[in-house]
Parts: structure tokens; C-alpha cells; sequence
């Protein structure tokens, strides 16, 4: 009997799809139900941040830092105002920098709980969508009270912070610190020892460490893989020295391990957070300089751990009000060129598993 | 009163049994509109409070108008037929799931007499009306003009087949025992202990078949609304979706139904009427569907397949084995 003609078919996961996290749009080529070529198409969310800070002073272009990605707000900002800061040599006062790290990882914690929403509602559990969306209300009320701004707070400044925590803050924060880690158990057991979940992500979409150096992937995602890289302990900025954390790694690198890394992230910054409450120390939240900022001419690159992986800022200044130029590197940018090579060969429900898991974000791929 | 006497004798008995049927077929439409607006209710309140949040409030004390507001909604929007859409078998999916849909409540009875023809070929009627659903599914799926759409219906037909084997073989247990495949002897074949504590790995079978045949979490593949947006019924709008929607509630309470009247004891209970009982207990099992629903992640299509016949077909054939050696035994 002879083989039976099937053709391969080109199908669309446009722009609008309930799970590409955003607008991104992915060519797929499926021969059954099996992909065999995938490409991404990327550029529908591009609002050319960069060009525009070429045009603004340097404190105008913090609250297009705020929008550059808005899920890791206080992140992005950071990464904008350190490369800055080390041109210009200034020296940010102890409680500013703590003042930073606290903020930072709430937003971690934030940035994860909303990763965690969507990968659960992407295979289907609809539930945990709105439990980390619970939590996540107690860090923005949090964000409202030191910044006036829920997601988008324009908080730091060149030299420091705009202004100081309220009273309270570190009260409401340590009530939620101290619920936390229940709670992440909770998550906890409503998936991970899941028998469908696991069958779900386990080893789907496994990034070797070799496929995840070639292609620069980082974070969470290259954790899982096994390799120990994470820019607070191998660089050690702002004041991460002096905090006792752990890094979750992974061994298989598939979608269940960057589920699991992920999901000890978390408390692994509910830990920091509850050292940096006990230790932050009194002082100013921001250093004297002159409201005109002009940095010396030069170029300098500086790079953070966000969320997603390596968050790096290279800063061209020509000694003007402006910067010459300001060119990020984004760690979805990476990720997502990932995606044809590990895609190939499984089922379009496992696209959708390890778009998830990877946590993409099209703001930060676009910019 | 004699010239109704009169009437009456003049008109053929055949004429009288389509009346007969025709009022009835009326009286279930209108009830099973009311339930299916009850159900979509509840599924909406539970759903809300197990997220933590409150669900439809405004409308109505507690939402419960918030139906009729849907309704209206859906029966007000415009009715798109998209360019590459097969018009007549496009227009006609919807209209064959409603009417496989509610075909099966011929049979169901809601207390003692309270049927409205007890065929005693019952349980497999309605097994065999159900599968109209397929039949719609693809019709949906081929006719949408859409790859997506496509792609959907194939994955829900492949599933509702698959799962219709485990089913009825989880049904043959009690029929077995009952001895007959009339509902209303299977009901009344359970007056003393109820098959749920006779057979309950059918009764676990049959719920995960149960699940799996209305195409409710965690076996919503064809609907996979991360995947697919809305699966086969993506290029529905208006009342034609509304029909998809209200089927797939309709065969929901179907699936509840046959789970009451085989494994739950049907009407039986005291104190109260049969038919509020039948009611309660209906709404114990949807509660489960939704329970499950609401909690579980989805499955893959190839795990989905893989566990129907690879693991559920050999309990079911080994349930049925272990009841006919006890019946042949006792």
C-alpha cells in the first residue's frame, strides 16, 4: 500500500493570541501535529525608546524606562541609572542603594508571580492566574505607597532615590514577607507534584548548556540548565554583597526545571527582602549634585540581573545634556531566537509550554 | 364536554401522539433553556469563588440576570459568516449540536412515570444522540475556512471518539447487574444499594469519560483557548456561538443525568419528591465537573489519547470482566 500524500501546512500564531504574552507573532510549519519550522517575527511592539532618549535629558528618560518594560519596571530603571552613575563617578549613599535592592526584588517577586499566572493559564489551570495576581496586589499597593505609581513609578533618580520610605512601609512589607513563603507553597501544590503538569514540561523544550551559551540566553533560563551564572553574585553590584542568598539551578533544562527555578526565586527574594528590612540603615536616600547632569564624554556598559536574565545598558555620552546614544540589550531578545532551534519536533501545545516557561516578553524584545 | 369527547375521538391517535410530543418537546426546550442559564450561573459563582473574587454582582441580586443580558447581547451582535466558510454546512453545525443536544432527554426520567417515553433501549439511545456532537464538531471545524478551526475539530473528534469507548464499557457494569438497558429499570433496579458503591471504579471511568466527551478542563483541547483561541467555534458570532455555548452546557447536564440515573439512584429518597432529588443530586455531579475544571491543567492531545486507550480501556474491560464473574458467581 502506498504511503498516503500529506502535506506540510503553514499556520499563523499571530500577533493577537491569548498566549504569546504580548504581540508577537510566530510562522509555524506543521506537518500533522508535529512543528517542524518555526519562525518568529518580531517588531509589533517597537516604540524606538532608544531613539527617543537621544532627544531628552537624562532625567526625562527615566519614566520612558519605566515603559521600556513595564512588568520590571524598577529593574530597567536601575540598569539605565548605574552605567550613568559609574560615568559620572558618583557614590550613592548606603540607604539609597538598600532602599534600590528592596525595591528591586519586590518587583522580582512581582515580575515571577505574573510569569507563574500566565504559564498556568497557558496549560490550561485556571486558578493561579488570580492567586499570584492576590499577591502581587499587596507588592503594588506597596509600590504605591513609597512611589505614588503602581507599575510605572519613576523612584529612582541619578545619585540616589526621589524620596524616602513612608512609615509603615517596612511593616506592611515584612506582613506580606511573612505569609509569603505559604503561599508559594500553596502555588506549590497545585502544580508541581501534578501528574498532568509534569507530564506537560517535563523534558520539553530541553536548552543544553551548549545551545544556551551560543545563543546568550541567561537568568532563570540558563539556570535550569545547570550553569551557576547570576550577575548578583558574579558582579556583585549595588549593595548584593552583603546579602546571604541562594541560586536555585536546575539539571535538565526543560520547561519543569525553569518552573522550579523560578518558583524558588521567589522566596529566594522574600529572603533578601527580609534582610534588607532588619538591615537598612539610616542616612540619606540621595546624593548632592548639580541638577544638571552632564556626564564626561566616553562609553561605558553595565550590566543587571533582571527577571529575565542579563539586563545590560551601553551608554555613549558626548559630554552633552543628552546621551549620544543608549542601547539595551534585552535578555528576551536572546531567549526568543531560541525558540525555532528547540521547537522543532513537538506539538504546538509544547510551543505554547516552552513559550511560557521561557517567559518572553515582547516590550522587552521590541523596545 | 361532549363535543370534546367528540373531538377527541375524531382525531387519529397519531394525530394525538404528535401533540403529545410536541408539547412535551416545548416543555423540555423551555426547561432546559432555564437550566442552562442556571448552569452557565453557577459556573460563573463557583468559578469566582474559587478564585477569590465575586463574580457577576450588578446584574440582578447576585447576577442571576446576567444571562438574560448575555442572551440579549448575543442575539443583538452581528453575524458574521467568514469568506472561506462553506455557508450551508456553516449554518447548519450549530443547529444539529442543539438538536443532538436535547434529543437525548426523551429518555431521562425525573421521577416514577416521569419520562416521556421509556424506551428500553435507553442508556444506548442516548449515547448514540449524543455522538451527534462529532458529527457537528467536524462540520464546525471543516466548514470555518480556517486553519485553526481545523486543526480544533480534528483534535475533538479524535478525542470524543476515543473517549466513547471507555464510556459505554464503563456503563455496561451496571447494566449488567440492572439487567436491562430501560433508564427507568435502572433506576428502579437501584431501590436497595446504589450502583455507586456496587461499581466504583465505573463510576470514577465514567465521570473522567464523562468530562472528556463534553469537552470540559482538564480534556478541553478542542477549545484550548491558549492554543487555539476558541478551537472549532473561533468563527462563530452572534447566536450561533450562543447555540455552541449553550450545547456544550446542555450535554454537560446530559453527562450528570446519566451518571444520576446509572450510578446515583436516579429519583429515589425520602422525604422529598423524586424529581427534587434527581435535581440535587444532578447538581452534586456538575459541582464536580466544575470542581475539576476550575483546579486541573490540560492535557496534551497525545496524552490525552494514550491514557483513553491505554490505561482506561483495560480498567474498564477488567471492571466488566470482575462483574460478570460476580454475577455469574451469585
Amino acid at each position: 500500500m502506498s504511503e498516503i500524500k500529506t502535506q506540510e501546512f503553514m499556520v499563523n500564531m499571530g500577533p493577537q493570541h491569548p498566549s504569546t504574552h504580548g504581540v508577537l507573532k510566530f510562522i509555524i510549519t506543521m506537518d500533522g501535529e508535529v512543528i517542524t519550522k518555526v519562525e518568529p517575527e518580531i517588531g509589533f511592539l517597537h516604540r524606538s525608546i532608544e531613539k527617543i532618549a537621544e532627544n531628552r535629558n537624562f532625567l526625562q528618560i527615566i519614566p520612558f524606562m519605566d515603559r521600556l518594560e513595564y512588568l520590571s519596571s524598577m529593574f530597567i530603571e536601575y540598569a539605565y541609572i548605574y552605567p550613568v552613575e559609574e560615568l559620572m563617578g558618583i557614590k550613592v549613599p548606603d540607604r539609597a542603594n538598600y532602599l534600590r535592592v528592596i525595591m528591586m526584588e519586590l518587583n522580582r517577586i512581582a515580575s515571577h508571580l505574573i510569569w507563574f499566572g500566565t504559564f498556568s493559564i497557558d496549560l490550561g489551570a485556571f486558578s493561579p492566574f488570580l492567586y499570584a495576581w492576590r499577591e502581587r496586589e499587596a507588592i503594588l499597593e506597596l509600590f504605591e505607597m513609597a512611589t505614588g505609581g503602581r507599575m510605572t513609578s519613576n523612584y529612582f533618580r541619578i545619585g540616589g532615590v526621589r524620596e524616602d520610605i513612608p512609615d509603615g512601609f517596612l511593616e506592611k512589607m515584612d506582613s506580606f514577607l511573612s505569609t509569603f513563603n505559604n503561599k508559594v507553597d500553596e502555588y506549590e501544590a497545585i502544580l508541581t507534584k501534578n501528574s498532568i503538569f509534569v507530564e506537560r514540561t517535563k523534558n520539553i523544550g530541553v536548552i543544553t548548556k551548549e545551545i544556551a551559551q551560543n545563543y546568550g540566553v541567561s537568568g532563570p533560563n540558563i539556570r535550569a540548565s545547570g550553569i551557576n551564572w547570576d550577575l548578583r553574585k558574579t558582579d556583585g553590584y549595588c549593595v548584593y554583597k552583603e546579602f546571604d542568598f541562594d541560586i536555585p539551578l536546575g539539571e535538565n533544562g526543560d520547561c519543569y526545571d525553569r518552573y522550579l527555578c523560578r518558583m524558588k526565586e521567589m522566596r529566594e527574594s522574600a529572603r533578601i527582602l527580609m534582610q534588607a528590612s532588619k538591615n537598612i540603615p539610616q542616612g540619606e536616600i540621595k546624593t548632592k549634585i548639580s541638577p544638571v547632569i552632564k556626564p564626561p564624554q566616553g562609553e561605558i556598559y553595565k550590566r543587571i540581573e533582571s527577571p529575565r536574565g542579563d539586563f545590560g545598558v551601553y551608554f555613549v555620552s558626548d559630554g552633552s545634556l543628552k546621551p549620544y546614544r543608549l542601547k539595551f540589550r534585552t535578555p528576551s531578545f536572546n531567549t526568543l531566537m531560541i525558540v525555532p532551534e528547540i521547537a522543532v519536533g513537538l506539538k504546538i501545545a509544547d510551543l505554547v509550554a516552552i513559550i511560557g516557561s521561557l517567559d518572553l516578553l515582547p516590550p522587552e524584545i521590541d523596545r | 364536554m361532549e363535543q370534546i369527547n367528540n373531538l377527541i375521538t375524531k382525531i387519529s391517535p397519531l394525530l394525538l401522539e404528535a401533540i403529545y410530543f410536541a408539547f412535551w418537546a416545548a416543555v423540555i426546550a423551555s426547561a432546559l433553556i432555564a437550566i442552562v442559564m442556571g448552569l452557565v450561573w453557577l459556573e460563573r459563582k463557583i468559578s469566582a469563588h474559587m478564585q477569590q473574587r465575586f463574580g457577576p454582582m450588578v446584574v440582578g441580586r447576585h447576577g442571576y440576570l446576567q444571562l438574560i443580558a448575555d442572551a440579549i447581547k448575543l442575539v443583538l451582535k452581528e453575524d458574521i459568516t467568514p469568506t472561506d466558510a462553506d455557508k450551508i454546512v456553516f449554518f447548519l453545525a450549530p443547529v444539529l449540536i442543539f438538536t443532538g443536544a436535547f434529543m437525548a432527554y426523551l429518555v431521562i426520567p425525573l421521577g416514577n412515570d416521569l419520562i416521556v417515553r421509556d424506551l428500553n433501549i435507553g442508556i444506548i439511545y442516548i449515547i448514540a444522540v449524543t455522538s451527534l456532537t462529532v458529527l457537528s464538531i467536524i462540520m464546525a471545524g471543516i466548514s470555518s475556512g480556517s486553519k485553526w478551526s481545523l486543526l480544533g475539530a480534528f483534535r475533538g473528534a479524535a478525542q470524543i471518539i476515543s473517549y466513547e469507548v471507555p464510556l459505554i464499557l464503563s456503563l455496561l457494569g451496571p447494566i449488567m447487574i440492572a439487567g436491562s438497558l430501560s433508564t427507568v429499570a435502572i433506576v428502579n433496579s437501584q431501590s436497595r444499594i446504589w450502583f455507586i458503591l456496587v461499581q466504583p471504579v465505573a463510576f470514577i471511568i465514567y465521570i473522567i469519560c464523562a468530562t472528556a466527551e463534553v469537552n470540559r478542563t482538564p480534556f478541553d483541547i478542542p477549545e484550548a483557548e491558549s492554543e487555539l483561541v476558541a478551537g472549532y467555534f473561533t468563527e462563530y458570532s452572534g447566536m450561533k456561538f450562543g447555540m455552541f455555548y449553550f450545547a456544550e452546557y446542555i450535554n454537560m447536564f446530559t453527562a450528570a443525568c446519566i451518571a444520576v440515573i446509572v450510578f446515583l439512584g436516579g429519583s429515589s429518597g425520602a422525604f422529598l419528591p423524586g424529581p427534587i432529588w434527581f435535581l440535587i443530586k444532578t447538581f452534586f455531579v456538575i459541582f464536580i465537573f466544575m470542581w475539576l475544571r476550575w483546579t486541573l491543567p490540560r492535557f496534551r492531545v497525545d496524552q490525552l489519547m494514550e491514557m483513553g486507550w491505554k490505561y482506561l480501556i483495560p480498567v474498564a474491560f477488567l471492571n466488566l470482566a470482575v462483574t460478570a464473574l460476580i454475577i455469574g458467581i451469585l
